[in-house]
């Protein structure tokens, strides 16, 4: 009896000790992509911004899905058509313990837009607009003309503290120089964890940030490891390696599902995988007839022919067989709840019947020969979509080569690599994720008609043209009030797409996450992977 | 002698020009990094900055040009990717490389010998043969194919060793090295054991040859014939003839190890130099791939002259002229 | 890999001094040969091979390259599942639904027409550029075999790592890069035997006889350098054929959508952790027994070749 209590009162020692100690565990995190630097205004590119938000705050957050809450600015606000008041957060301390105010946001803006020497393009979210600091908490950023996406445009660059001093040249970047935070001597910020180290390639450690002014951070260090390859990190996780692993193979989703060691988080993304077809010249490259002759007449400018390709691809067997389920059929440019979606726009059914008559309406009953060009490592199953998009036309009577290659040669031919730094293909896969979540981004870059002095069509490789699309965007973008916007950029998107299907959207991805049993990640439609974000399962 | 290094050296530099030309063009008519670099809520005006700001804008004999003055200041730009010098980059990623190759000379060696010679000694026993047949296949294999298969075996369904990285390091004689904790070393056996495969056979079947070659001689014969030990002929009389050739032949091998260790790197997430210049190769970040080409090339034909030198020492019968030819 | 072959120093001389009267030397050879069944067991299973290659479209139960035939939903079959079309993949599918028995044997087509179609064309440049080093001597045997000696200090894949960063992705890309890799062993091994060749009697013969050097080279200097290029040429086409799967592999070789047995394998790679094993290791063994069939034969060639070592 006296044995039994004792282990009984053992039992319940270790249960209190284990209990605390969840306050004071670590976690090792293996992710796909490794960060390009530690500067925060160096590059804007996915991975960077996902790991800075572990270390530095902006004015605006966005949550798991992208809604916009308060950061370091507690409030916003219009005073007049074209200017907007930030009130910022009062009592922020730097993890350096400097206190937080108008200045380093100034400091910071102004570094970012004038980066030297980096990939900085957030400039984007800063160029045309005029910063003032009204009081050590308020600021004022006005524009020339009425700007809509402010509160979007502030969630993106990073807040550095002014303090914080470096080994640069003092006129260039504000004297930091990328090497000062790569080293860790200008990590100063007001997020939940401080930086302790970065070994390139093999880990960056974080610790909680005391200072921080939010809760604090549940993990008492968190060491992220960049493993590229996708089964070296399913070993990994399964190896006891690390605790997360983010971007799960879908080849091995099955597998890990059944596995009583493993729990898998998903949800879904905010990045479309679509088609762009080349639409405005004849002759068009990859365009042939059926016996692989050039073409005079490019039938992809028919927008019958266009519906009828849509109609020949069969969404659903994609996302089981290829995705393994992990997407959902699309049929626009941002999944349901996100901001500017239509509610009429519904994935186009799979219909070859319908397909046929819609090409010999058009004039090719017998169809016409194309090639589909995709990248081959930078989508989910990239390469495997366009051979299936290749398999499902060839059968509807549109005999496809398939052509991928790795994004390095590929955006560039896709976007300039033609006669006259025109686009080279003619029929093309690609993906669009909308780090602003909402539509305008999408619509603006890949569906208004290319003009470069204008900064529209950026993204437009198909060069689709429509005034009425082009007038709808340019007039949400001028449209403060939020749900006159999102009905505008609803219907730009119905016109653009729904009728005139500039581009034939596939599937939304749905992001993927995988646990060891007690933890679980809150899916973030960004595609980061952050370890605010890792939870524990009880 | 010394007029025979300086004719080598600056054939060294001849090469090294000559291949910085031929990857810097090459690289350059491939691609540019710019649309994997940018963002997508980027506009054309952004794209063009960023174009300006890594001088792709100029024409190729320009950034050719700048890219010569620089490197003979000492500086061969900065990476694309990373913002930072791209010889410190390579440099940073040096040691993890060496200690690499290095533990498997040491593999290839301490396994290598033993197994050759017993093959060489005995070579129809079952056992010989079934190294010899093991020492095809270790040539056969592909190293990445083996690499998978380690991790497959050993790390998820054993769950002995890690899955790959590096583990815990130790500053040693200024270089972080991972063999002084167990951590460390846990994480270095296979990858060490995958690269030193190739090398391994290449040990087994130069020893085996070697020995058989030995046991044939006069002196082995006389000494057996004089009663002396089996033991004692092979420790001293066999092992003492084939140790020196198999080690310099092994030692040439180092840079081949390296060369090879961008496959293992790339299987094991091992965080060395040929991790970064395939990653490199995949973004095209120019500065990266022509330093790294640079540095390496530079390397194997200081590691030549070193074998070359070593060679007219250990074997007084080359002369260096002879070497050359 | 390639330094195996380093030690190669075939000797036709002792060859030609250890004949007998009562068999051709052809003979001789094969019965040397056939002394090691691993060998000619090695030999057969690679004929076997060639004749798969060759026969290809023949012998594939589908044809996996047909994309009007492919279907997505017969992908990740397992073995001895039945295909919408209604033939049994024997070996399962892969993740595109393609049979892979039929993927493979196509792929054995690619890798053997890379291996082999590169080391023909380096096999040619290198006896060429070798004979001429030989029978020029002087400066031009100087030179060339300066710049030999130096590209053979490099490892192949260093090599492959520059041309391919180079000049990008694709099947003629890869055989340049493999062309470029090879051609120095063979050039090489042809000087070395020629120049041993050279300066025996009938060669003199055949100079004072003013025959053409043309004549000379091809005629008299080429057919006696023949037996060590073909052990080299063995083993360099097997090194070959497995450089290219490690590109591939590495995302620098092959395009991914004619896949080699290499990115077979590389493809596969991705089902590792997933329990479809046949999408992997299938591939890899057919990588495998090619090229293990093809290092036995070379082993047996040098041994049977260079009877010093043979003993």
């Amino acid at each position: 009896m006296i044995r039994h209590m004792t282990r009984f009162s053992v039992a319940l020692v270790v249960a209190a000790v284990v209990s605390t100690a969840a306050w004071a565990e670590e976690i090792r995190i293996g992710i796909y992509s490794e960060p390009s630097s530690m500067d925060p205004h160096f590059h804007n590119l996915g991975p960077n911004n996902a790991f800075m938000a572990q270390v530095f705050g902006r004015l605006v957050e966005m949550d798991h899905k992208q809604k916009l809450q308060p950061g370091l600015a507690v409030s916003w606000k219009t005073v007049n058509d074209t200017t907007w008041e930030f009130k910022l957060r009062k009592g922020v301390k730097f993890s350096d313990g400097s206190d937080f105010t108008a200045d380093d946001v100034l400091f910071s803006f102004d570094r970012a837009s004038n980066y030297v020497g980096g990939n900085s393009s957030f400039r984007t979210y800063l160029k045309g607009k005029t910063f003032k600091k009204i009081d050590d908490h308020t600021i004022h950023i006005s524009t020339e003309s009425p700007y809509p996406l402010m509160p979007v445009d502030m969630a993106q660059p990073h807040i550095i503290s002014d303090s914080a001093t470096g080994t640069g040249k003092a006129d260039v970047n504000k004297g930091l120089a990328t090497k000062d935070f790569n080293q860790g001597t200008a990590m100063i910020g007001t997020g939940p964890y401080k930086f302790v180290e970065w070994k390139k390639g093999d880990r960056i450690v974080l610790v909680p940030n005391p200072t921080y002014f939010g809760t604090k951070a549940k993990w008492s260090k968190v060491t992220i490891k960049p493993i590229p390859s996708a089964p070296a990190r399913v070993a990994a996780l399964l190896a006891g390696d690390v605790d997360m692993i983010d971007n799960v193979p879908t080849t091995d989703v099955e597998r890990l599902k059944k596995n009583k060691n493993v729990v898998l988080s998903s949800g879904i993304s905010n990045r479309v995988i679509y088609l762009h077809m080349d639409q405005y010249r004849d002759g068009s490259p990859f365009v042939t007839d059926r016996d692989g002759k050039p073409m005079a007449k490019n039938p992809l400018k028919d927008v019958r022919v266009r519906k009828a390709i849509s109609k020949m691809i069969n969404r659903d067997a994609i996302v089981a067989r290829v995705m393994e389920g992990l997407a959902i059929p699309a049929g626009q440019l941002l999944p349901e709840g996100f901001f500017g979606v239509s509610p009429n726009l519904k994935p186009e059914k799979f219909d070859p019947e319908g397909a046929k008559k819609l090409l010999a309406e058009a004039g090719y009953p017998n169809g016409f020969g194309l090639t589909i060009h995709g990248p081959n490592n930078r989508y989910i199953n990239d390469a495997k979509i366009a051979e299936v998009i290749a398999q499902m036309l060839t059968r509807g009577g549109i005999p496809t080569k398939v052509v991928t290659m790795p994004k390095s040669v590929y955006f560039k031919r896709a976007s300039k690599g033609g006669k006259d730094g025109q686009p080279e293909f003619s029929f093309i896969l690609v993906g669009w994720g909308s780090g602003t979540g909402e539509a305008s981004s999408a619509l603006k870059s890949l569906l208004t008609t290319h003009d470069k002095s204008k900064g529209f069509g950026a993204s437009n490789r198909g060069r689709f043209s429509q005034e009425g699309v082009d007038k709808l965007v340019i007039e949400a973008l001028a449209t403060v009030d939020d749900p006159k916007r999102q009905g505008l950029l609803a219907k730009a998107t119905e016109l653009a797409i729904g009728t005139h299907q500039g581009i034939i959207p596939l599937h939304y991805q749905v992001n993927t996450w995988a646990t060891r049993p007690g933890l679980k990640y809150r899916a973030r439609t960004d595609e980061r992977t952050i370890a605010m974000d890792v939870l524990k399962d009880n | 002698m010394s007029v025979y290094i300086i004719r080598r050296l600056l054939q060294a530099i001849v090469v090294v020009v000559a291949m910085s030309i031929i990857v810097f063009s090459g690289v350059y008519l491939i691609g540019d990094p710019v649309d994997i670099l940018i963002s997508d809520d980027a506009d054309q005006e952004d794209r063009q900055k960023l174009i300006e700001s890594l001088g792709l804008d100029k024409p190729f004999h320009i950034q050719y040009l700048t890219f010569v003055a620089r490197a003979l200041e000492g500086d061969l730009g900065d990476s694309f990717i990373f913002n930072e010098p791209a010889l410190l980059l390579i440099l940073d990623r040096m040691p993890a490389t060496l200690e690499l190759a290095v533990a498997s000379l040491l593999m290839a060696i301490v396994f290598g010998i033993p197994l050759g010679m017993w093959a060489g000694l005995k070579p129809d026993s079952f056992f010989s043969k079934s190294i010899m047949a093991g020492s095809i296949l270790g040539f056969s294999l592909p190293t990445f194919w083996v690499g998978i298969m380690f991790i497959m075996i050993f790390a998820v369904i054993m769950g002995w060793l890690p899955s790959g990285g590096r583990g815990d390091t130790t500053e040693f004689l200024g270089m972080e090295v991972s063999f002084l904790t167990w951590d460390g070393l846990s994480h270095l056996f296979l990858p060490a054991l995958n690269l030193a495969l190739l090398k391994i056979s290449l040990a087994i079947r130069l020893t085996r040859a070697g020995t058989r070659e030995v046991i044939h001689q006069d002196y082995i014969k006389f000494a057996r014939a004089k009663g002396v030990s089996t033991r004692r002929v092979i420790l001293v009389h066999v092992l003492k003839n084939i140790l020196i050739p198999v080690i310099t032949v092994m030692g040439l091998e180092f840079g081949s190890l390296i060369a090879f260790s961008v496959v293992t790197e790339t299987v094991f997430s091992w965080p060395g130099m040929g991790k970064l210049i395939i990653d490199s190769i995949n973004l095209l970040d120019r500065p990266v791939i022509v330093a790294y080409l640079m540095i390496i090339v530079f390397m194997f034909i200081i590691i030549n002259l070193v074998v070359d030198l070593m060679y007219s020492v250990l074997d007084p019968r080359v002369r260096l002229q002879d070497v050359k030819s | 890999m390639t330094a195996v072959t380093e030690p190669t120093a075939v000797d036709p001389v002792k060859e030609e001094s250890s004949s007998q009267k009562d068999q051709t030397p052809f003979r001789r050879f094969v019965s040397d040969f056939a002394e090691s069944k691993v060998a000619v067991a090695g030999l057969i299973v690679f004929l076997l091979i060639v004749l798969i290659a060759i026969f290809a479209p023949l012998i594939a139960p589908t044809d996996p390259y047909d994309l009007a035939t492919v279907d997505i939903l017969d992908s990740r079959l397992e073995p001895g599942a039945q295909m919408m079309s209604g033939t049994t993949a024997l070996l399962g599918t892969d993740g595109l639904g393609r049979d892979m028995l039929s993927a493979m044997i196509y792929g054995l087509r690619i890798s053997l027409g890379v291996g082999a179609a590169s080391g023909l064309i380096a096999l040619m440049i290198g006896v060429c550029i070798g004979l001429a080093a030989a029978y020029f001597g002087g400066r031009t045997d100087t030179i060339i075999m300066r710049i030999v000696d130096l590209q053979l200090s490099f490892p192949s894949i260093l090599i492959a790592l520059v041309l391919l960063a180079t000049l990008g992705k694709g099947v003629d890309k890869i055989i340049i890069a493999l062309i470029v890799v090879q051609w120095a062993y063979y050039a090489r091994t042809v000087r070395g035997s020629a120049l041993v060749e050279r300066n025996k009697e009938y060669i003199e013969a055949a100079t004072s006889l003013a025959l053409s050097h043309r004549r000379i080279v091809f005629k008299h200097l080429l057919p006696n350098v023949m037996p060590p290029l073909i052990v080299v040429g063995t083993v360099q086409v097997a090194s070959s054929i497995a450089l290219e799967a490690t590109l591939s592999f590495l995302g620098i070789g092959l395009p991914v959508t004619e896949p080699s047995l290499g990115l077979l394998i590389s493809n596969g790679f991705e089902y590792m952790m997933s329990g479809k094993y046949w999408i992997s290791i299938f591939p890899g063994v057919a990588l495998l027994i090619t090229i293990v069939s093809i290092n036995l034969v070379g082993d047996r060639l040098r041994d049977v070749l260079n009877p010093r070592l043979s003993k």
